[in-house]
């Protein structure tokens, strides 16, 4: 990665999140909907590519983490009644909390081994959840009623299924990560992550605790995908177990292939992109998974790297 | 006032015959355009569009796929006689991919981009919970034929409707006394421990302890097992009805285990068809079944007494007397649920021309004039049977039916009474706001 003064990459990503800004007063209303879920989706993928770009650990269960921040925030509001902020506030402490302990366990581990045990934890977590019916609704879910999604801010309230706040709570939540994404990257802690991912060994030769600083990264990835989580249960009320299965941990593997391991803004194309090659093409045969599959095989071939790994490969050096 | 120098001073121009003329053509050939005739027709005869969130992909695909030739069957019928309130109807088909998430979505694409007039037709639980909360808050009616208790448990919210299928919890209660007094006093359930397995779990013992039997044990199974033998064993011995309702690729080997497990001599069978649904009673392994009880919402075979609707209903949809497409007789049907896609469209017909329906705009009288429904006479539109329903829960209830299998097909030995069925409704949605 390049070196470039700071001007360039945060004008770029005040850019972005000012044209999704801009994109809430034009797009036609389903677009706007769409919009909105991607950009919670995509703080989702922000959090997987933090471990996955830019320390190399490839994790197979991060769905946990989106689920331990969508039933901690939804079962708040569902069985204890409580506010929005804290509801919130509740799904981040339990992605947190969950990131810290399996970090800890998942991280005595590397390469092939990490993926089977971080993916055996998530399955755990997804039966743990099936088995609590009672409390989770199981396999069918839970509906976070609607008058309790209403964020009071002093004496204003703001009501999230209204289509206009619901996108601006997307944004607001994913302009505050993708900045803190930028920051942790640029950082000197950035930095040793970086050097982690192309040589555990050397790094450590130098000086650095390579375990702690893995355990941070599981631990602030964790805490970002719960975030999501939280975000997504607040904003579009439903949990589910599905949220949990093992098709939510390669998701946003895929989102982050596809816009670019290791670029800040690559979770948010890839995301965008999968998105919408399946809204259309689902439009126009039942085989659509056929089409995904051939545009990330096309991908692979073409931009090894990601769509904007790639363009920061051959045009742009500076991008983070 | 008058502007004796401006554009409308009409008494400086001169009317030839020759202009008037023209102004009558143009007039005319304005008139006979064909935009003009779909823009004077627009607000008469422009289709009512219905958004189908179809399980195309994913686990439901089997019944997705059913759903969609009962629906197309329906639209059909309604469109040939007149459709809904003289217009046609025009469905709309979005693939859910039986998930939760995508169900949203989609949900969501219905009534913001094909701007549809209702969403229908979802079959999975999950699927319609998921998407309850996007159809509430674009208060686009929403009507599910799913069975689940999700929609007459009142948690759901005003927008949700299940006037098509009785839902399980209602279904469950109606077996048990059949069960009691035909089957035996001791029953051992078996299920999936998930959802559609505590449904039974949960309503089955009181039901049945109101009719003097009861529950002796009962069995979750994980559904992640492949293989049943060791769960056999805690089946106990004064056992003398075993009630399953297993589904999923796995159904053929518990029922073949149970099968080896008991040989000749086994207690009573009762099961939900929900496990074989488009599965061949006949296919290898589930000769043990021979001679046991299911339930079906509708039977999937052609009956000695089946009525003229019934017998219309099953020609229109392409289903023979074995319940399989007709020309294809390993293409079976999911029969015991996809006549409530049927009965459900009908309702919509019936509450559309009851509120006057025009657009979109009158979404809220539809919903109030669903409500005000009542009951659901048997015949063309209602091939499966009289249904009542409660407008204040949104959910019908129905006849259902408890068939032997016998000779290798399913015959109907016993039709509940609605009353069977009825429970004490747990809310109301009628006091929520529109």
């Amino acid at each position: 990665m390049k070196d470039a003064s700071p001007a360039k990459p945060y004008a770029l990503h005040l850019g972005v999140i000012a044209l999704l800004f801009g994109l809430s007063f034009v797009l036609p209303e389903y677009h706007h909907g769409l919009l909105a879920r991607i950009m919670v989706l995509a703080v989702f993928a922000m959090g997987y590519n933090l471990l996955f770009g830019y320390v190399g650990l490839l994790s197979l269960g991060h769905a946990m983490f989106f689920s331990a921040g969508l039933y901690g925030a939804g079962l708040a509001v569902i069985h204890l009644g409580w506010s929005v902020p804290a509801a919130f506030a509740a799904g981040l402490a339990c992605g947190a909390l969950l990131a810290l302990v399996i970090g800890l366990l998942a991280l005595r581990t590397s390469g092939v081994a990490f993926m089977i045990v971080t993916m055996m934890f998530a399955q755990v977590f997804y039966l743990v959840i099936l088995y609590f019916a009672a409390w989770t609704g199981g396999d069918q879910g839970m509906v976070v009623p609607q008058p309790m999604r209403v964020l009071v801010l002093g004496s204003t309230s703001l009501d999230l299924t209204n289509p206009t706040v619901r996108y601006m709570s997307a944004l607001a939540l994913f302009s505050i990560v993708l900045l803190i994404s930028l920051a942790i990257v640029r950082s000197g802690y950035g930095r040793v992550l970086v050097a982690i991912r192309e040589n555990e060994e050397r790094t450590k030769m130098l000086g650095y605790d390579t375990f702690s600083n893995k355990l941070a990264a599981v631990v602030i990835s964790g805490s970002i995908c719960a975030a999501s989580g939280a975000a997504y249960a607040l904003l579009f009320g439903y949990v589910g177990s599905s949220f949990a299965s093992v098709q939510y941990s390669i998701l946003p593997l895929l989102w982050v292939l596809l816009g670019g391991a290791a670029t800040t803004l690559g979770p948010l194309i890839g995301t965008l992109f999968m998105y919408y090659v399946i809204d259309v093409a689902s439009g126009y045969t039942s085989a659509y998974l056929l089409i995904v599959g051939i545009a990330l095989i096309l991908l692979v071939l073409f931009f090894p790297r990601g769509i904007l790994g790639s363009i920061r490969q051959r045009w742009l050096g500076w991008l983070p | 006032m008058t502007d004796k120098n401006g554009f409308f001073d009409l008494s400086r121009s001169a009317l030839t015959r020759r202009t008037a003329l023209k102004g009558l053509a143009a007039g005319a050939g304005l008139a006979v355009a064909p935009g003009f005739v779909r823009y004077s027709q627009a607000q008469s005869s422009a289709p009512i569009k219905i958004g189908f969130q179809s399980h195309r992909t994913g686990i439901g695909a089997a019944y997705g796929r059913w759903y969609e030739k009962t629906t197309a069957a329906a639209v059909k019928a309604i469109n040939d006689s007149g459709g809904i309130n003289g217009r046609p109807v025009d469905v709309i088909i979005e693939d859910d991919g039986t998930d939760p998430g995508r169900g949203a979505e989609v949900v969501g694409k219905f009534a913001s981009q094909h701007k549809t007039d209702i969403v229908y037709g979802t079959l999975f639980s999950h699927v319609v919970i998921g998407s309850a909360p996007a159809a509430g808050e674009a208060k686009m009616p929403y009507f599910v034929v799913s069975e689940g208790h999700h929609v007459a448990s009142t948690k759901l919210n005003r927008y949700i409707f299940q006037p098509g299928i009785t839902d399980v919890k209602s279904q469950i209660q109606s077996m048990a006394p059949w069960i009691a007094a035909n089957a035996g006093k001791k029953v051992t359930q078996i299920f999936p421990d998930f959802a559609f397995g505590y449904d039974h779990r949960d309503y089955l013992p009181p039901a049945l302890k109101a009719q003097g039997a009861e529950v002796i044990a009962q069995i979750a199974i994980p559904p992640t097992e492949s293989s049943f033998t060791k769960y056999f064993p805690q089946i106990p011995a004064e056992t003398e009805v075993i009630y399953h309702v297993m589904v999923g690729p796995a159904v053929l080997t518990f029922v073949k285990e149970l099968g080896e497990f008991y040989g000749s001599n086994r207690p009573q069978l009762f099961g939900f068809i929900d496990s074989l649904e488009a599965t061949d009673i006949n296919s290898p392994g589930l000769e043990f079944l021979d001679g046991s009880h299911f339930w079906e919402g509708s039977p999937r075979y052609a009956q000695p007494d089946d009525s003229p609707a019934q017998k219309a209903y099953r020609a229109a949809v392409g289903i023979d007397d074995n319940g399989a497409a007709v020309g294809d007789p390993k293409d079976v049907s999911t029969a015991a649920h996809m006549f409530g896609c049927w009965e459900t469209l009908y309702v919509v017909k019936k509450a559309m021309e009851d509120a006057g329906y025009k657009g979109p705009e009158d979404r809220a009288k539809l919903v109030e004039a669903t409500e005000a429904l009542t009951e659901f006479a048997e015949g063309p539109e209602h091939p499966q049977g009289p249904k009542t329903f409660n407008g204040k829960i949104h959910q019908c209830f129905g006849i259902q039916n408890i068939s032997k299998v016998e000779g290798g097909r399913l015959n109907v030995v016993h039709k509940t009474k609605i009353e069977d069925g009825l429970y004490e409704p747990e809310g109301d949605y009628t006091t929520q706001t529109l």
